[in-house]
């Protein structure tokens, strides 16, 4: 039964792929800026996801997920770029960049693993200031090595994420967490958010199911990183400042701790609401030439909103629930 | 070695750490008693600056002095109100909710003052010039090698002697007795009739305040100011509360001088190092003694 679900839901996301494909290929409705931010929109749908792994399931509190996607930004980013120098005019080239991606979220996933081995252990605010101190340290990093442009960034990285890589990759990274989330190590996940000593007490180890999350969530968030600095075409120490982090909690609890199709809603909606501000900013600063209004009330709005979201709607737009589609048919 | 070990870095780390000692107070205080990394700590710190700014600024406009000591009370009364107002609107409505959502809150409090300080038209995001010369002029002593300027002897007398009052104020006082029942036990105080919600405002106050004059010394003694001065030096004096034993005030003061001393030396041997050495002392520090050198160990409650 689960498996014809999972055909259902591939099917989906198959129809949506063609419509916007199809839409782009004759410019209606969806021009190359529109897909450009439903790229966007995508790669920020994995990294909300996999810190939703992180911080809504397991109920543990990072927030250094840019350091995890730089890390896989620059690895890849430096593989295709400056090592091997592929371009995508030849098709055969993609299967290097795939290699690349895999290698730049194994790295991300290492690190994951390697900070947090000795951190887990801490309580949770502990926990955060480590990981915004780590986020900070691999831009300090990033910033001081010549080699990979330092504070100019990693420029002229060659264009492989197009809407189709990035669909692809997201629908599958959507899946294998979706199935993580729903196996016993996503019950396990689960105990250690709502009780970690009773957890403890049933016989789940805690520090290695931490640990657990911790390095999944770090290999995608290395993985969103490859995919963006392939967009983008550039790597730049301050994309992945905590700044971006911040970006990307927002978008998890406003969707909902524990709710990855409240992940795919908030990635979306913000990521088009941030591109909608930019227009309707310029429009209040054309209508009010005494006052200039910057693109910096963008960012003023996104933190009211943050702030309104915990005091008002704590467990954000989903809740824990999830869309009928993403449940295997087991758990219902 | 002589380049590295001099007596002038020394003393250009005690006037950093003075400093970051009077923003982790602040933050020490506010974790004892509330439980909560309180992100925005180092824009109450911006804030102050600011404040002394604009005071100083309109002084010179309309052409008069202010005196120093109503420019310090200003930019200790702006980093209270701002503290005061972050708490009653953000923090206060999740007292009781899980401790993580105060956290987040916090982080939204944070990027909401910096970008409003950024996007607002008479403050913007750039940076703007302290007149310190104007406040005070600056004298510098040689003493062979070693220059000390009138203001790393401001800065570390003033923090010095907030520092003694603020021990003064929690160790001696009704006020501070209750500050530290309440860090103890919350409900235990609130039995003995300790009214909790006004001893964390008068927390916020004296937190926020020393935040706003570390403002002010920081504007003198490093004359550029900008809407996101308050997020490293924030973050380095929260890891400097957290390697004294965060909750600790003494603690914090020792780890605030500790930091401040190991960054400028870091930093003269190499400029990497010292951005990254106040991270690198808090993994050690989290790894090897997580209640800090002079915290007590507290086994977790279940």
């Amino acid at each position: 039964m689960r498996l014809k679900k999972d055909i259902k839901l591939l099917l989906y996301c198959f129809i949506f792929y063609i419509i916007v494909f199809s839409l782009n290929r004759y410019q209606i409705i969806i021009n190359d800026y529109i897909l450009n931010i439903i790229n966007l929109s995508l790669v920020y749908v994995i990294l909300t996801v996999s810190l939703n792994l992180i911080n809504g399931f397991t109920g543990q509190f990072s927030i250094g997920h840019m350091g995890f996607a730089a890390v896989g930004a620059y690895v890849s980013g430096v593989l295709t770029t400056i090592i091997w120098k592929i371009n995508p005019s030849n098709p055969l080239n993609y299967i290097l960049f795939f290699i690349a991606l895999i290698i730049g979220s194994i790295a991300s996933g290492f690190i994951g693993f390697l900070l947090g081995l000795p951190t887990l252990r801490l309580r949770g605010d502990y926990l955060a200031i480590v990981t915004l101190g780590f986020g900070e340290i691999i831009r300090t990093i990033i910033n001081n090595i010549d080699y990979v442009g330092g504070p100019r960034g990693l420029l002229g990285i060659p264009k492989f994420s197009n809407f189709t890589v990035i669909f692809i990759i997201t629908v599958i990274s959507i899946l294998i967490i979706r199935n993580i989330v729903f196996s016993t190590h996503g019950r396990a996940f689960k105990s250690i958010r709502e009780d970690q000593v009773a957890s403890e007490l049933v016989g789940v180890n805690t520090t290695k199911y931490k640990v657990y999350a911790f390095t999944i969530g770090a290999f995608f968030a290395g993985l969103a990183g490859g995919l963006l600095c392939h967009l983008l075409q550039i790597a730049h120490p301050t994309q992945y400042n905590f700044l971006g982090t911040i970006f990307i909690l927002i978008m998890v609890y406003a969707g909902g701790m524990g709710s990855i199709s409240g992940s795919i809603i908030a990635a979306f909606g913000l990521t088009f609401l941030s591109e909608g501000l930019r227009f309707l900013l310029r429009w209040i600063d054309n209508i009010t030439p005494t006052f200039t209004v910057g693109i910096e009330w963008r960012m003023v709005v996104y933190s009211a909103l943050l702030i309104v979201i915990m005091l008002y709607r704590n467990e954000g737009l989903m809740g824990k629930r999830e869309f009928k589609i993403l449940i295997p048919e087991e758990e219902e | 070695m002589e380049k590295i070990f001099n007596l002038q870095q020394l003393i250009n780390g005690i006037q950093l750490g003075s400093i970051y000692a009077l923003i982790a107070l602040g933050y020490t205080m506010v974790y004892g008693i509330v439980r909560l990394i309180n992100f925005a700590h180092g824009d109450f710190f911006m804030i102050g600056a600011y404040a002394s700014y604009f005071i100083i600024i309109f002084g010179n406009l309309r052409g008069y002095h202010i005196p120093v000591v109503l420019v310090f009370i200003i930019s200790i009364s702006a980093g209270s109100v701002a503290a005061v107002l972050a708490d009653k609107i953000a923090y206060k409505p999740l007292r009781y909710k899980p401790r993580i959502s105060a956290l987040i809150t916090a982080l939204g409090v944070s990027m909401f003052i910096e970008y409003l300080f950024s996007a607002l038209p008479f403050i913007g995001p750039s940076y703007k010039a302290f007149p310190n010369e104007q406040f005070i002029k600056s004298k510098i002593f040689e003493f062979g090698n070693t220059t000390i300027s009138n203001y790393i002897i401001i800065d570390v007398l003033v923090s010095v002697g907030l520092m003694i009052f603020l021990t003064y104020l929690v160790k001696y006082t009704r006020i501070g007795m209750a500050m530290r029942a309440v860090s103890q036990d919350k409900d235990a105080a609130k039995l003995m009739g300790i009214d909790i919600e006004k001893i964390i405002t008068i927390t916020f106050i004296v937190g926020g305040g020393l935040a706003g004059a570390a403002g002010l010394l920081t504007g003198v003694s490093y004359p550029r100011i900008f809407p996101y001065m308050g997020v490293l030096p924030g973050l380095k004096a929260f890891i400097a509360a957290v390697l004294g034993g965060i909750g600790n005030i003494p603690g914090a003061m020792l780890g605030s001088y500790i930091m401040g001393i190991s960054e400028t030396f870091a930093t003269s041997y190499n400029s990497l190092l010292g951005e990254g050495i106040a991270f690198a002392i808090l993994i050690l520090v989290l790894l090897f003694r997580p209640q800090g050198l002079l915290g007590e160990t507290i086994a977790e409650k279940v």
